[in-house]
């Protein structure tokens, strides 16, 4: 028995080190392989052709690209500072930079040969300064940009007599929502048939909703959610950005512009944090899929996922954008965020990882990346190929995105210290508003728990 | 085993992110866990999943560890009952992530099929813990059954022939012969149930993440995502100090209030 017991033990020691220390042969070498990580599986093959372009035109560097989904790809991510199996570069994100610039493990890129004389200029307005640190450094360097617009399925529009064109002057308020509020209530419809807007309608047994859900928002600053009403009823996150020194939820403009939001959930004509899955949410794009919704908030980056559906014969759907409603500013808003790439401190070669940066960065990276279509590129030529892309080939039209960046309608991500102390507070308050177990007034002490963070330095 | 327990002591008492050197702050990490209502909530929270899970587990297990002893003798039906155990505990969860799931599960498309509402068992504060619990029970009841069995070996044959020569009936035998002979091995059982049901994690974790809000965020969970997730490792280390207290704790108390070490059968 004793010695059954002693293997049964050094069983469970040896399953319970599993974790995390799986991926040991793909670590960083100074053998001329670059590692490259990236999360979006649809990214992919244009980078792929970056990287072959690099290796031709570095003779003894190539290039290796790890793909990951995004959860696993951040916890793949700090396993791998812990244990040295980063990569040498890796696709970042605003939300999360400041935090590994604080636990040193990315590189000052103006610090690096080939990345020292990377210009601010040659991007999108805004998306350079972002990347650097409260020290002045620049640790990412622009690789794309995206904002917010509205996608509706063509078919719910026309059944509910619906011209898409309306969709471009739509305006809300959080008093009764607007003329946005009234579209969402016409195109809900419950099982009986009856619409949002008709009276009978039965809020309890809805068949397709108005406007579809993408959780609540407490991960991202409500970036696919509510960031472009709150944005378009004059509000920010922090009193500046970048680096805040405290939050504004306690503002009546955010708390008024949310209990408007989450209402349109009890009103039934959003779907419920239970509808959707909990914390293994459907996205608005499956929802408008399977006909649960009519049309949702979603991002730039999004696009081919979007055209992409098709319903349950195989059919394709016929999708259009339309632009974020104007709100009581007078004005649209979208978040305007963008990821860059990152060289880590535990990279064997920084100079070459250094030359690749600088290659993605570069012009004839992000020409290739506006030609596949993905996403918009950081410099302004890539975004016009991606443009001419989108009109060309998926007859698509995405100006309601890039008119946001011209109209100059858009507000920057918000970045913060502490970020990952900020979704983890975050997330489950926004979430109970969102299923209603708590009032909006309740983030009145979540925004007193933020500022806290400022005070407790890291 | 010795290093790393010390270590996470040493660690409990710092200030420590893993990538730079650890601080020493003294009691500060235990003052901010008696202070902190998530951890408390997380204590009760995984309180709750362990009363479930064990009660549920315990009495199924030992109704088909009684069958597999006194209906069959067959070794083939017997090992049927362990195959749950085989599948991992994360496939398990993600199998039933999606037979429970709202819109497309088959087991809501039953549910709404026998023209009832359709149940959020995994987004909904009320069902979440229950579920995950009997996920877990429908995963590791086999096992459990097949220690108990084990146990029921022990019980001479002798005593059923003799009790059936008195004409007592199988539920009579159940109560006044197995239960009080098995009390040992049944000790010995929710001893390593108990432990192993207090430090539940992967299912939460697949499942649920610890939602909706912070109903099941039990305590391993909350751990693990102050550790790895928000990079607070000395806090974390303090939480898997007090959760090892507790566990000694209950584990010495169980030991000594079923008299695990002494046996009826002399």
């Amino acid at each position: 028995m004793r010695r059954l017991l002693a293997a049964l033990s050094a069983a469970t020691l040896l399953a319970g080190c599993g974790w995390g220390g799986a991926d040991a042969a793909t670590g960083p070498g100074g053998n001329g392989t670059i590692e490259y990580w990236l999360w979006d599986s649809g990214q992919q093959p244009g980078y792929q052709k970056c990287a072959d372009a690099f290796a031709a035109q570095n003779p003894g560097l190539k290039v290796h690209i790890s793909q990951y989904g995004w959860d696993v790809y951040w916890s793949k991510l700090t396993a791998g500072f812990i244990a040295d199996t980063a990569p040498d570069v890796f696709t970042d994100h605003l939300a999360k930079f400041a935090q590994f610039v604080d636990l040193k493990v990315l590189r000052p890129l103006d610090e690096l040969g080939p990345t020292s004389d990377v210009q601010d200029g040659d991007y999108q307005q805004g998306l350079a300064e972002l990347w650097k640190g409260k020290d002045g450094h620049r640790y990412g360097t622009p690789k794309d940009w995206d904002t917010i617009a509205i996608f509706y399925n063509k078919a719910a529009l026309t059944a509910a007599g619906v011209d898409p064109a309306q969709l471009g002057n739509l305006s809300w308020n959080p008093r009764d929502g607007g003329t946005f509020e009234k579209l969402v209530a016409h195109l809900t419809i419950d099982d009986k048939g009856v619409r949002g807007d008709q009276p009978g309608f039965d809020k309890n047994h809805v068949k397709q909703y108005g406007l579809g859900s993408d959780g609540s928002g407490g991960g991202g600053w409500g970036q696919t959610q509510w960031s472009a009403f709150t944005g378009s009823a004059g509000w920010s996150v922090t009193d500046k950005n970048p680096w805040g020194t405290h939050f504004n939820l306690d503002q009546p403009a955010f708390q008024t512009t949310l209990s408007w939001y989450f209402g349109l959930v009890r009103k039934g004509f959003m779907p419920s944090y239970e509808q959707i899955g909990g914390a293994n949410p459907i996205g608005p794009d499956k929802e408008i899929q399977s006909g649960i919704a009519a049309m949702g908030l979603s991002g730039s980056w999004m696009i081919s996922t979007f055209t992409k559906l098709t319903d349950a014969a195989g059919k394709k759907l016929d999708i259009g954008i339309a632009p974020t409603p104007i709100g009581p500013t007078g004005k649209r808003a979208s978040m305007f965020n963008g990821l860059a790439d990152s060289i880590t401190t535990l990279s064997k070669q920084p100079e070459n990882a250094a030359k690749w940066v600088k290659f993605l960065s570069g012009a004839q990276c992000q020409d290739i990346i506006g030609h596949s279509g993905v996403v918009f590129p950081a410099r302004p030529e890539g975004t016009q190929l991606a443009v001419a892309y989108n009109r060309d080939q998926r007859k698509l039209d995405v100006t309601p995105f890039t008119d946001q960046v011209k109209e100059k309608t858009t507000f920057l991500f918000p970045v913060t210290t502490n970020a990952a102390d900020i979704t983890a507070l975050m997330n489950p308050r926004m979430d109970a508003v969102y299923i209603g177990s708590a009032p909006v007034s309740s983030l009145t002490t979540l925004n007193d728990q933020l500022n806290k963070l400022f005070e407790v330095a890291q | 085993m010795v290093w790393p327990t010390l270590r996470g002591i040493y660690l409990s008492f710092t200030k420590f992110n893993l990538l730079t050197p650890p601080k020493w702050t003294g009691l500060d990490n235990y003052v901010r866990m008696v202070q902190d209502p998530v951890f408390w909530n997380a204590l009760k929270v995984t309180v709750y999943y362990v009363v479930v899970n064990i009660a549920v587990q315990t009495a199924v297990a030992l109704v088909i560890a009684v069958m597999m002893q006194r209906l069959t003798k067959r070794t083939w039906l017997r090992g049927i009952v362990l195959t749950p155990y085989l599948v991992s505990n994360v496939v398990a969860a993600l199998v039933f992530l999606w037979i429970l799931d709202y819109q497309l599960g088959i087991g809501n498309h039953v549910i709404s099929w026998l023209g009832l509402d359709r149940i959020a068992f995994l987004s909904d504060s009320t069902w979440v813990i229950p579920t995950i619990a009997l996920i877990n029970v429908w995963r590791h009841v086999g096992y459990t059954a097949l220690l108990i069995f084990a146990g029921l070996q022990t019980i001479p044959e002798t005593m059923y022939e003799a009790a059936r020569v008195d004409g007592a009936s199988e539920i009579t035998m159940f109560r006044r012969i197995t239960v009080p002979l098995l009390r040992p091995i049944m000790a010995l059982v929710l001893i390593i149930t108990v432990v192993g049901s207090f430090q539940v994690f992967d299912t939460v974790a697949v499942t649920t993440r610890g939602g909706p809000v912070d109903s099941s965020r039990v305590l391993q969970y909350y751990i693990y995502d102050m550790a790895f997730g928000r990079f607070q490792f000395g806090y974390a280390s303090a939480m898997s100090v007090a959760l090892l207290v507790i566990l000694v704790v209950i584990t010495f108390v169980q030991y000594r209030l079923t008299r695990a070490e002494s046996s009826d059968l002399a």
